[in-house]
């Protein structure tokens, strides 16, 4: 029992962490492109860390393995790649500009193109 | 699109998918509801079959599991380098975008790249060529383009095609 | 112990969810701020759950799913606005 609270607690702790990781990328990274890179990635393992506490949790509370959590995991990772996706083409068709020093920023104009 | 011919019998793939989903969201193993579950995992593709394209199958269920776990430990890795990146000096990262020529040809395990290299380290898809030949991709921090691209083709493409025979 | 953990943890997302709330507000461009409301919607899930923890109640999960479903949702939606300027052509 002590050890299944001592394991919630320490993916609670992760989660956290990795919640609070991908809302500081969003704060400060410089441009739309490499904050994109924050939210989509640490959040996500973010949420899917307290997830993994949630099911651990009412586990040991005793009413019987509770795996329900697992489907928003499931969820949130099938989602969070697309959203990503979705929001980078919005951004190339908007012609929102990177940061100057960005490899092959040249190249920007033949990757929108899809005519 | 071309709608594929009505079966009677659901893929094993959404049976099983659908049959599970069910079982987690009502959260009830009684035998009443694994009936329901049986009915409803084969009515719904029997009813949306007309809807579907003809897509490329997995032919090997073991690497595809493979995959998954090597996904995930992927995904751990993936964080604890971006989240060293975003802690520290947010001037030195180099970011960049990459064009990694693509062979596979079909358009599931094309998705299914993008979305992996979204999930891992330092990438995310920006863009799919219209002859899908070329993904686009916009990387954190990149120390060598051909070093990384040639990482992302033989660690997930080479598996891929290998998963789905193609 | 489990207690305080989830106090702290809930704190730690508040701090996130400032930022995000600052990003939201700085912009520059309006798909920032689209970015801002997708981590939002991720961080407000991650606290009801928290707060299912805290409550000892498995109720609070069907919010939870809602949550994440309207987020992804609203997310596309929106982005899909911003590609063609319109949402169901």
């Amino acid at each position: 029992m002590i050890i299944l609270e001592y394991l919630t607690v320490i993916f609670l702790l992760i989660g956290g962490f990795f919640l609070l990781v991908g809302s500081i990328g969003l704060f400060r990274l410089p441009d739309f492109y490499m904050r994109l890179h924050a939210p989509t990635k640490a959040s996500t393992l973010g949420i899917g860390s307290i997830l993994v506490a949630s099911i651990i949790f009412y586990s040991f509370k005793g009413d019987g393995v509770s795996i329900k959590e697992f489907l928003i995991t499931l969820f949130m990772f099938l989602t969070a790649p697309i959203t990503a996706h979705m929001l980078s083409k919005a951004a190339l068709h908007v012609r929102q500009p990177p940061r100057p020093d960005t490899l092959n920023i040249d190249q920007l104009e033949n990757i929108r193109d899809r005519k | 699109m071309t709608p594929t011919n009505r079966s009677w019998i659901p893929s094993t793939f959404n049976f099983v998918l659908l049959f599970v989903v069910w079982l987690l969201l009502t959260n009830s193993f009684t035998i009443g509801n694994i009936l329901l579950a049986t009915f409803l995992a084969w009515g719904i593709p029997f009813l949306i079959s007309g809807l579907q394209s003809e897509t490329s199958r997995v032919k090997k269920p073991l690497k595809a599991a493979q995959y998954l776990f090597i996904l995930l430990w992927d995904i751990i890795i993936s964080n604890v380098v971006v989240a060293r990146q975003v802690l520290g000096n947010t001037h030195h990262l180099q970011p960049g975008f990459l064009a990694i020529p693509l062979d596979l040809t079909d358009p599931l395990p094309i998705t299914l790249l993008a979305s992996t290299i979204s999930l891992t380290p330092g990438t995310v898809s920006t863009e799919v060529s219209v002859d899908l030949k070329t993904l686009y991709v916009h990387a954190l921090n990149v120390d060598d383009e051909q070093i990384l691209i040639a990482s992302i083709k033989q660690r997930y493409e080479s598996r891929l095609k290998e998963i789905f025979g193609c | 112990m489990l207690e305080n953990t989830v106090l702290a943890v809930s704190a730690a997302i508040g701090v996130s969810l400032l930022l995000n709330l600052w990003r939201f507000m700085k912009g520059p461009h309006m798909l920032d701020r689209i970015l801002a409301l997708d981590t939002m919607y991720i961080n407000a899930i991650a606290l009801i759950v928290l707060l299912g923890i805290y409550m000892g109640s498995p109720l609070y999960y069907e919010g939870a799913l809602l949550i994440a479903m309207l987020g992804f949702v609203s997310t596309s939606a929106v982005c899909k606005f911003i590609l063609r300027g319109d949402i169901i052509e």
